[in-house]
């Protein structure tokens, strides 16, 4: 019975492991459903990209209250995750406090991680009036109604609670401490839950010991759950947001890629030597689908786009559209791929591997053409992403399949396309005329 | 008394076996557009007085294909960067100059894959390029102290990152550069990109030309200048919607070293 509590601790924390594991292989999966794209190139910039944007969080203090909040939250999870180390080693050992014997170098360890959940703790309660009080603009737009408000101030909670916990577990412990009870190694400084401590003073030592091991179990098996919450929620972002600005867009904004199943027809067409009037081959492959309507017609890329976003809102906020009242959000263009790419994953998972078509796509039943057709492809929310995620290119892949595909322009376009075929020019002018401006006064 | 623009054609170097130092490409609006065309004048009086060597392709010029490419006809796109390739390659054209921020993104980033590899510039890069290598020289008499901001044409800025040649040439004039809210990396869009020149907006409860107008306004600027033909048209209509075109000029940047060059 003695190694009851190790084995608990191990059978929950390998369940919430696997549990954690299986759903990124999912996630992997349905990210791979995209098109293959080289991202072999450059492997130097991409890694310095890594370091600067993910890491360094440089596209965080663009907005900088925000920023700065969020640089102490990032930190905070990064930093007090050591100490999940040594509750791990504990949990699994029967061991309290294992790095103890770092002396003054572990006092500065848990001293600096209780500031910096203190700091936490406040960045967290400010992130949460922004969000439910002062009712900023971008987190209060037509797609975060329902879940997506609630997932954000979930989030919320759960940081909050893991905090306090955290903070209960040392404050119990360093009362303890004071108390010399046995296991309770002298270890650690206290700069924060010292001030709690009090409040034990007047218990018994078994209730200081229940309170100490519920925090500690509560906060270990919180983590484990929060960790399995991510793939539920927009908050991947932790753990995306590093491969995502690795493979992010190195090419100038403006630079769209040149679709090669166009060039070989253009090729084809331009060459004096085609013969116009050969019998197509019957064994040539079908020819590819002109731009997207659904999410495997994408790139993985930005299917990992998709997974990445955590909706903060700062392309639509940034977006010319939206500013001007189109139905046009950046940020749902993102959240409609992922939402769509889930449900393809589920249909994949409740048909024995195989997609099912179910009659649905993301063009039409997530993303209408009134929302494609408002973008001014000025990049703005391409540049406002502190993650390097790329809504545009999925607007264009999709007017591309309406335009190739379906013929289903804006009569304006059409015109205007019309001109160009005709006269070379968007207008009706004829190309003679280009240099009448030369002569005129 | 204006002087007549020297214009030379391609047609008519290459016939001389000449090759110019650069090719003027001259694009749609700065052909057709009566706005635009007065940008295109402006432009090639600074290249007369300052001896460039240059030529445009005139009846040869066609569309990029910009417009085509951001409605998503792929097709088209090619079909005219393709053509315009084979005349540009037939020229042995090495360096493009354009006063079209979209007509430079296209030629510069999206013509090497389909084989047109040119050296392009901004004609803000090559007016600022001039003025470095002492070939033209700026009195800002007319525009000293005149509160001027420049509106970053997206394909120009975000799209390319030039941000500074146009700046560096209005500080030039001795005027006071004052920058609108939304400027360089996180400039507002005039509401022209992504083909939207060509049609009517999407409903909503304000058109973008008059948002980024009400920027321009807001800092009480006497020139909006513009590197950019399509910007410019739209923040010519947004002032005249404010009713302010009396006391606020839209400018692009060749007409403002123009004017202060009295050419």
């Amino acid at each position: 019975m003695e190694y009851i509590s190790n084995i608990i601790f191990a059978i929950i924390l390998f369940a919430g492991i696997g549990f954690f594991a299986k759903n990124i292989k999912k996630l992997s999966r349905n990210i791979k459903l995209g098109k293959a794209v080289d991202t072999s190139d450059n492997k130097p910039q991409r890694w310095n990209n890594m370091f600067r944007i993910a890491l360094g969080q440089t596209k965080m203090v663009v907005r900088p209250i925000p920023g700065i909040l969020h640089i102490i939250v990032y930190l905070g999870f990064i930093i007090i995750n050591i100490e999940v180390l040594e509750i791990i080693i504990d949990g699994l050992l029967g061991s309290h406090r294992i790095f103890a014997f770092l002396g003054r170098f572990y006092s500065f360890l848990i001293g600096s991680f209780e500031i910096l959940a203190l700091l936490v703790i406040v960045a967290v309660v400010v992130f949460w009036i922004r969000r439910n009080l002062i009712k900023l603009k971008r987190f209060l737009n037509p797609e975060m109604k329902g879940w997506p408000k609630k997932d954000g101030n979930l989030i919320l909670y759960i940081e909050l609670v893991l905090m306090i916990l955290f903070l209960t577990m040392n404050a119990a412990d360093y009362q303890l401490q004071q108390m010399n009870v046995a296991h309770y190694t002298k270890a650690g400084a206290f700069p924060i839950s010292q001030f709690i401590a009090p409040l034990f003073q007047d218990m018994s030592t078994s209730s200081i010991i229940l309170i100490e091991r519920s925090a500690w179990w509560l906060h270990i098996v919180g983590i484990l759950m929060f960790l399995n919450y991510l793939y539920y929620s927009k908050h991947l972002h932790i753990l995306l947001a590093f491969p995502n600005t690795y493979f992010g867009r190195l090419k100038p904004k403006g630079q769209f890629e040149n679709l090669e199943a166009v060039t070989k027809e253009v090729k084809l067409m331009m060459d004096p030597s085609a013969d116009p009037f050969a019998a197509p081959d019957e064994h040539a492959p079908v020819p590819e689908k002109f731009g997207a309507s659904d999410v495997m017609d994408l790139k993985w890329v930005q299917l990992l786009n998709a997974y990445t976003c955590t909706e903060c809102g700062r392309c639509t906020s940034e977006c010319p559209a939206n500013q001007t009242g189109k139905k046009l959000s950046p940020r749902k263009i993102m959240m409609d791929t992922r939402d769509r790419l889930e449900e393809v994953g589920k249909n994949i998972d409740a048909n024995k591997g195989e997609f099912v078509a179910d009659g649905k796509q993301l063009l039409g039943d997530y993303i209408t053409h009134e929302e494609l057709w408002a973008c001014t492809s000025c990049n703005a929310c391409v540049e406002a992403c502190p993650v390097s995620i790329d809504p545009l290119s999925i607007i264009m892949d999709m007017r591309q399949y309406l335009v190739m595909e379906q013929s289903a322009a804006p009569s304006d376009l059409n015109n205007m396309m019309g001109n160009i075929e005709n006269n070379g020019a968007p207008w009706p002018f004829n190309q003679m005329d280009r240099l009448n401006w030369s002569k005129e006064s | 008394m204006e002087n007549e623009l020297k214009v030379p054609t391609m047609a008519e170097l290459f016939a001389a076996g000449q090759q110019p130092e650069v090719l003027f490409w001259v694009g749609c609006a700065g052909s057709f557009d009566d706005r635009a065309k007065k940008i295109t004048k402006a432009f090639v009086k600074i290249l007369n007085k300052a001896n460039v060597s240059f030529a445009v392709l005139g009846t040869e010029e066609s569309c990029t294909g910009d417009p085509a490419k951001r409605a998503g006809n792929e097709f088209l796109f090619q079909m005219q960067a393709v053509t315009n390739i084979e005349v540009l390659n037939a020229y042995e054209v090495k360096k493009v100059v354009t006063a079209c921020p979209h007509c430079f993104n296209t030629l510069k980033n999206e013509y090497p894959g389909l084989g047109g590899n040119y050296e392009v510039v901004h004609h803000t890069q090559f007016l600022k390029q001039l003025l470095d290598d002492g070939r033209i020289s700026m009195e800002g008499g007319q525009f000293k102290g005149k509160r001027i901001t420049f509106h970053d044409p997206c394909y120009l800025g975000r799209a390319n990152n030039v941000y500074e040649a146009p700046r560096d040439l209005i500080r030039k004039l001795d005027a006071e550069l004052v920058e609108m809210k939304n400027c360089k990396k996180r400039g507002l869009c005039c509401g022209a990109g992504g083909a939207q020149m060509f049609k009517e907006p999407e409903k909503g409860s304000k058109d973008i030309n008059i948002e980024r107008t009400e920027q321009a306004l807001d800092i009480k600027p006497e020139i909006i200048a513009a590197g950019c033909p399509f910007c410019n048209t739209m923040l010519t209509d947004g002032v005249k919607n404010k009713e302010k075109e009396s006391s606020v000029a839209v400018m692009d940047i060749a007409e403002l070293i123009a004017s202060a060059e009295d050419l």
